[in-house]
């Protein structure tokens, strides 16, 4: 089983995401250059977080064009799993492989604290080992996660079960405090139609040691690799 | 040599929330008559032609692919021959 994390000029997660599975949950995992045109061999991706090209233009419109991203999008649609966290999520829809865009967070401010996630579906292999409602404690830290689609989008999503988690509070309950951007009906990470592209706002390597506060992150790196060992 | 001036917008549809946090801080001050902002982006690019048609291809290409995410945005623009 082998992973990789890719690296964009301005990715700043990267070593997060790549300590966290290769150190902690002791799975190979290989740095990949945003130049690499060819990706064979891996079973997950990870897209970090980060401020890839500065954020120039909009967050993740100039990474989009990164060589490795036609490879990504080749890979992602041979069914590879493919993750994408903050940047790597803004990047995600840039490219196409997921619905919708970024917008400002509503409170103008750039938001990093610990939220409250609901996951709402367990069937992807990001969340296989959760249970359905599950709340988990994951840091948020981002300016522009303020999802949004439009109306048609969303309820397609909805429809077909595809967003992963929702912003909530401690109890699981939406609420306006609770989502720290002003994402449409609190969202904070969806799936494509397959369930192997997924792309979230909040950090899960942020939180895989007890160490850290909180291992709620670990269940998803988990969760994908329980997913692969079949 | 033609000069492209781009105006990004969000579309109508879109919230804008630095456009609202501004015209908070014009009410604040005073300024009644203030119905609505909307805040956007400028762009001046350069193309290398002759041709006007040629230009407002390229011009028109570029915006769809890279200037704007049509998710979210909506562009105008002015092509002035130089």
């Amino acid at each position: 089983m082998k992973f990789g994390v890719v690296v964009f000029p301005g990715s700043n997660c990267d070593h997060d995401c790549h300590y966290v599975l290769n150190d902690v949950m002791k799975v190979k995992t290989d740095y990949i250059w945003h130049k690499r045109g060819e990706i064979k061999d891996y079973d997950c991706i990870v897209l970090p977080g980060g401020v890839s090209y500065g954020d120039s233009l909009r967050t993740g419109a100039i990474a989009r064009f990164s060589p490795v991203m036609r490879a990504l999008i080749e890979y992602a649609g041979r069914g590879g799993l493919l993750m994408g966290i903050c940047n790597g999520f803004q990047i995600l829809l840039e490219a196409g492989l997921l619905p919708g865009a970024m917008l400002r967070n509503t409170s103008l401010s750039f938001v990093c604290r610990d939220v409250w996630l609901r996951v709402e579906n367990t069937k992807g292999p990001f969340t296989s080992s959760c249970k359905k409602g599950e709340i988990l404690k994951i840091p948020v830290a981002h300016g522009e996660g303020n999802y949004y689609a439009d109306e048609k989008t969303i309820k397609a999503l909805e429809d077909n079960g595809r967003v992963v988690f929702r912003y909530c509070d401690e109890l699981g309950m939406p609420s306006k405090l609770a989502n720290p951007n002003g994402s449409v009906n609190d969202i904070a990470g969806i799936c494509n139609g397959k369930g192997n592209v997924m792309g979230m706002m909040p950090h899960p390597e942020r939180c895989s040691e007890k160490v850290l506060g909180s291992v709620d992150g670990k269940k998803l790196f988990e969760s994908a690799i329980n997913f692969l060992a079949g | 040599m033609f000069l492209a001036k781009v105006y990004v917008t969000l579309k109508k549809s879109v919230l804008d929330p630095q456009g609202v946090t501004v015209k908070h801080a014009l009410d604040s001050m005073g300024y009644r008559l203030v119905d609505d902002v909307r805040l956007g982006k400028y762009m001046e690019i350069k193309i290398v032609s002759v041709d006007r048609k040629e230009a407002e291809t390229l011009l028109r290409e570029m915006c769809e692919k890279l200037l704007i995410n049509p998710v979210i945005e909506e562009f105008r623009y002015d092509l002035e021959q130089k």
